[in-house]
C-alpha cells in the first residue's frame, strides 16, 4: 500500500451568506496517496473547488469558514493552522495551479521575477545565483523553450499554454509533495490541453508529486488519473479506481454523467440526459442529494441520506442501491 | 443536389491594427481569410476550431453583425452581403442566432416574456394577443412552463437560460439558426438536454443549423457535415463520418488525437502536435499550419494550398493531396 499523504476527514465548509449559511462542502472524506493522480470530478457547485481551497487554507473568510472536520497532513490538522503557519505549507508542501493562468500571474512582474519570488519565500538563505539557476532549471523541465530569454518576459508576451507551463513551474519549484490542479486545462485549446496533460503526467512520474486533479471533464480523468472521486451537491457520491468507475459505475449520477458525454469516436443517436438541473449548493437538506433527478429514486431516498457503501475493496458508492442486499433489487430495476 | 440554402464565397474579415497617438493602421488581423462553404436545407453544418481560428467571426458575418471585408453571402438565392439595413431586417427574420453565454445575452431587466416577444415586435408580427400566445407556445416547446414568462433571467439556471435563448431564436420562425458555442457554458448533464432539444426542434421545425463549437465530440454528435478552421481558413470540410473516421488534413488529425477520451482503456496512437497557434496578426507564410505540421514540405512554407475536393464530398486544403503527393500519403497511412 502506498503511503497516505493527505487525509481529509468529514470536511465541512460553510459560506455564511445573507440568505443564511450554505454548506458548500458537506462531510467530505478522502485520502491522497504518495505519487498518485487523484481525480475530483463534478459539475458546477458540487464543492470540488471549495474542497481544494479548504485544503490550501484559501477560503475567503468571511463569508466562508471551515466548520467541521480535519485535514490531516504529516500528522497535523491543517484546519487548526494560523495564516502564518499555512504560508509555510503553501508552495513548499502543497502547491496549487488554477484554471486561468493569466489572472494568476502578476502582469507587472517578469516571469523570472515571479518564479524567483516563489523560491526565495521558502529558501531565504539561498544565494541569488542558486535561486536563478533553480528557476531556469524548472522552466526547462516544464518544456518552456529559450528559458533564459523568457525569464525576462512579462506574462502578456506568452501564449495561454506557455503561461500554464509557467504556473506549473512555479508550483513545483519548491518540490511540493502535493499539487492541487483546479481545472488546469479548461481555459486552453484542445491541442494545448493535450500538451499540458502529458506534461503533468510526465512530471508526476519523474518527481513523484501526488496530484489532485479537479475537473469537470471525464475525458481528462480517464486520461490522467488512477483513482477518482465523484462529487455532487457538496458530497462524495462515488469513489474508486478509474477503470472500475468507468466500467461499472454504481451511483446513478456517475452512470448518467458517463452516458451524457458525446463520445468523439462514434455517433450516438441520442444522448442520455439527466433530467433537471444541478442543484444550488445547500438547497437539498434531506435525503439523497440526487434523488430529485434520479430515475431509480424511491421513497427512502427522499427521507434518509445514504452513506458511502463499500462495493468492492476500492470502490464506494453513496446510493441505497449499492447497499448490501439491495444489489439484487437493483438488477431487477435496471432490467 | 438541390440549391444550397446559404452559399458563402470568398468571405474575408480583416481587422485593422491601430497604433500611435494619431491612430493609423499598422497591420491587419486576418480573422477570416477566404472562406467558402454551402449549407443545405435541413442539415447541420458544424464548424470547429480552436480559439482565434475565426469560427465565431464567420458566424457573425453571416448575420451581418460584422461587416465582411470581402466575399459574397447568398441566402435563399438572395445576396445579403450588400443589402441595406432595412432590407437586411427582413432577411434576419429567417436567420437567427443562439449565443454562447446565456448569462450575457439576455437583458437582466426584462422578463422572459418581454425578451421573447421582442423579436416579434421588431419584425411586426401579429397583434399583442397573438404575440403572447406565441411566447407561451414556444416556452412550452423548449420545455419551460407558462409561469416562466413572468420571471427574470437571474431566476433561471444556465440550462434554462439557454432554452430561453433558443426559444428567442425560434420566435420569428427562422429557416437557419446559427448557434455559436451554445452548450459550452453548460454542465455536462445539462449540455446533453440542450443538444437533444436542438435535435428535436430541428426535426419538428425543419431547421437548418450552423453549429459553431470547439468541442469535437459535441460537433460530431449534432452535425451532418463538419468544417475545420485554422487561422482564418477552412482546412477541411466533409461529412462528419468521413471527417472523424478518415481525417485528411494533418491539423484535423492532430486535433482529433488531442481530445481526451472518456475511456481508461483507450490508447492514444497518434503523436501530439507541438507548439502554439501562431498569432493571426502575423500568420505564417504559405500554409498557415506549416509551423506545427509533422508532414511539412518545402512547398508548404512558400505556397498557400488550394482548398479542393479530393474525394466525393470531402475537401481539404493541404499540399499532401496535390496529385503528385497523393500516393505518398496513401502509402504512409
Amino acid at each position: 500500500m502506498k503511503k497516505e499523504l493527505l487525509n481529509v476527514i468529514e470536511l465541512e465548509t460553510t459560506f455564511f451568506t445573507d440568505d443564511g449559511p450554505v454548506k458548500a462542502v458537506d462531510g467530505v472524506s478522502f485520502s491522497l496517496y504518495e505519487g498518485e493522480i487523484l481525480g475530483v470530478v463534478g459539475e458546477s457547485g458540487c464543492g470540488k473547488s471549495v474542497t481544494s481551497l479548504s485544503i490550501m487554507g484559501l477560503i475567503p473568510s468571511p463569508p466562508g469558514k471551515i466548520t467541521g472536520g480535519e485535514i490531516m497532513y504529516k500528522e497535523q490538522d491543517l484546519t487548526t493552522f494560523s495564516q502564518k503557519a499555512m504560508r509555510k505549507i503553501r508552495g513548499k508542501d502543497i502547491a496549487m495551479i488554477f484554471q486561468e493562468p493569466m489572472t494568476s500571474l502578476n502582469p507587472l512582474f517578469t516571469i523570472g521575477n515571479q518564479l524567483t519570488e516563489a523560491i526565495s519565500i521558502h529558501h531565504k538563505d539561498w544565494p541569488k545565483k542558486q535561486i536563478r539557476a533553480r528557476a531556469i532549471e524548472m522552466m526547462t523541465l516544464v518544456g518552456l523553450p529559450r528559458a533564459e530569454e523568457l525569464f525576462k518576459d512579462y506574462p502578456h508576451q506568452l501564449s495561454g499554454g506557455m503561461r500554464q507551463r509557467v504556473m506549473i513551474a512555479m508550483a513545483l519549484v519548491c518540490d511540493p509533495n502535493i499539487l492541487i490542479a483546479d481545472e488546469p486545462t479548461t481555459a486552453l485549446d484542445v491541442t494545448i490541453q493535450a500538451q499540458i496533460l502529458a506534461l503533468m503526467k510526465d512530471l508526476n512520474r519523474r518527481l513523484n508529486t501526488a496530484v489532485m486533479m479537479i475537473t469537470h471533464d471525464l475525458g481528462v480523468v480517464a486520461e490522467t488519473c488512477e483513482r477518482v472521486v465523484v462529487m455532487y451537491g457538496g458530497k462524495i457520491v462515488e469513489e474508486g479506481l478509474v477503470d472500475e468507475i468507468f466500467k461499472s459505475p454504481q451511483h446513478p449520477y456517475t452512470q448518467g454523467l458517463i452516458q451524457s458525454i458525446p463520445d468523439m469516436r462514434y455517433k450516438k443517436q441520442r444522448l442520455y440526459a439527466i433530467p433537471g438541473n444541478v442543484p444550488k449548493p445547500g438547497s437539498v437538506v434531506q435525503g439523497c442529494r440526487f434523488a430529485a433527478r434520479c430515475e431509480f429514486a424511491f421513497e427512502r431516498c427522499t427521507i434518509e441520506e445514504p452513506e458511502l457503501y463499500v462495493v468492492s475493496p476500492q470502490h464506494k458508492s453513496r446510493c441505497f442501491l449499492s447497499e448490501e442486499g439491495m444489489r439484487n433489487e437493483r438488477a431487477v430495476i435496471e432490467s | 443536389m438541390s440549391e444550397p440554402l446559404l452559399k458563402v464565397e470568398g468571405l474575408k474579415k480583416y481587422f485593422p491594427i491601430q497604433a500611435g497617438l494619431i491612430t493609423h493602421t499598422v497591420g491587419q488581423v486576418k480573422a477570416v481569410d477566404d472562406v467558402s462553404f454551402d449549407v443545405y436545407e435541413g442539415e447541420t453544418l458544424g464548424i470547429v476550431g480552436e480559439s482565434g481560428c475565426g469560427k465565431s467571426t464567420t458566424g457573425r458575418m453571416l448575420m451581418r453583425l460584422l461587416e465582411p471585408t470581402a466575399g459574397r453571402i447568398t441566402f435563399s438565392g438572395r445576396e445579403i452581403s450588400e443589402l441595406s439595413n432595412k432590407e437586411l431586417r427582413a432577411v434576419r427574420r429567417d436567420i437567427q442566432m443562439v449565443f454562447q453565454d446565456p448569462y450575457a445575452s439576455l437583458n437582466p431587466r426584462h422578463t422572459i416574456g418581454k425578451i421573447l416577444e421582442e423579436p416579434l415586435i421588431v419584425h411586426g408580427i401579429g397583434n399583442a394577443k397573438e404575440r403572447k400566445a406565441r411566447v407561451l407556445s414556444l416556452l412550452n416547446t423548449v420545455g419551460l412552463s407558462d409561469f416562466h414568462a413572468k420571471r427574470y433571467p437571474h431566476q433561471f439556471s444556465g440550462g434554462q437560460r439557454q432554452r430561453v435563448g433558443i426559444a428567442r431564436a425560434l420566435m420569428t420562425n427562422p429557416k437557419l439558426v446559427i448557434a455559436d458555442e451554445p452548450v459550452s457554458a453548460l454542465d455536462v448533464s445539462v449540455q446533453a438536454q440542450v443538444l437533444n432539444l436542438m435535435q428535436d426542434l430541428q426535426r419538428d421545425f425543419k431547421l437548418t443549423y450552423i453549429f459553431i463549437a470547439h468541442d469535437l465530440g459535441v460537433v460530431r454528435h449534432i452535425s451532418n457535415r463538419v468544417g475545420v478552421m485554422y487561422l482564418g481558413h477552412i482546412v477541411e470540410l466533409a461529412g462528419s463520418e468521413s471527417l472523424y473516421e478518415e481525417p485528411l488534413h494533418p491539423y484535423t488529425q492532430a486535433l482529433l488525437a488531442a481530445v481526451p477520451i472518456p475511456d481508461p482503456d483507450f490508447k492514444r496512437e497518434a503523436e501530439l502536435i507541438k507548439g502554439d497557434i501562431p498569432s493571426p496578426s502575423n500568420p505564417p507564410s504559405g500554409c498557415t499550419f506549416h509551423t506545427r505540421c509533422p508532414f511539412k514540405m518545402d512547398i508548404c512554407t512558400q505556397q498557400e494550398p488550394i482548398f479542393k475536393e479530393v474525394k466525393p464530398g470531402h475537401s481539404v486544403a493541404c499540399h499532401l493531396y496535390n496529385d503528385a503527393h497523393h500516393n505518398d500519403i496513401k502509402q504512409s497511412n
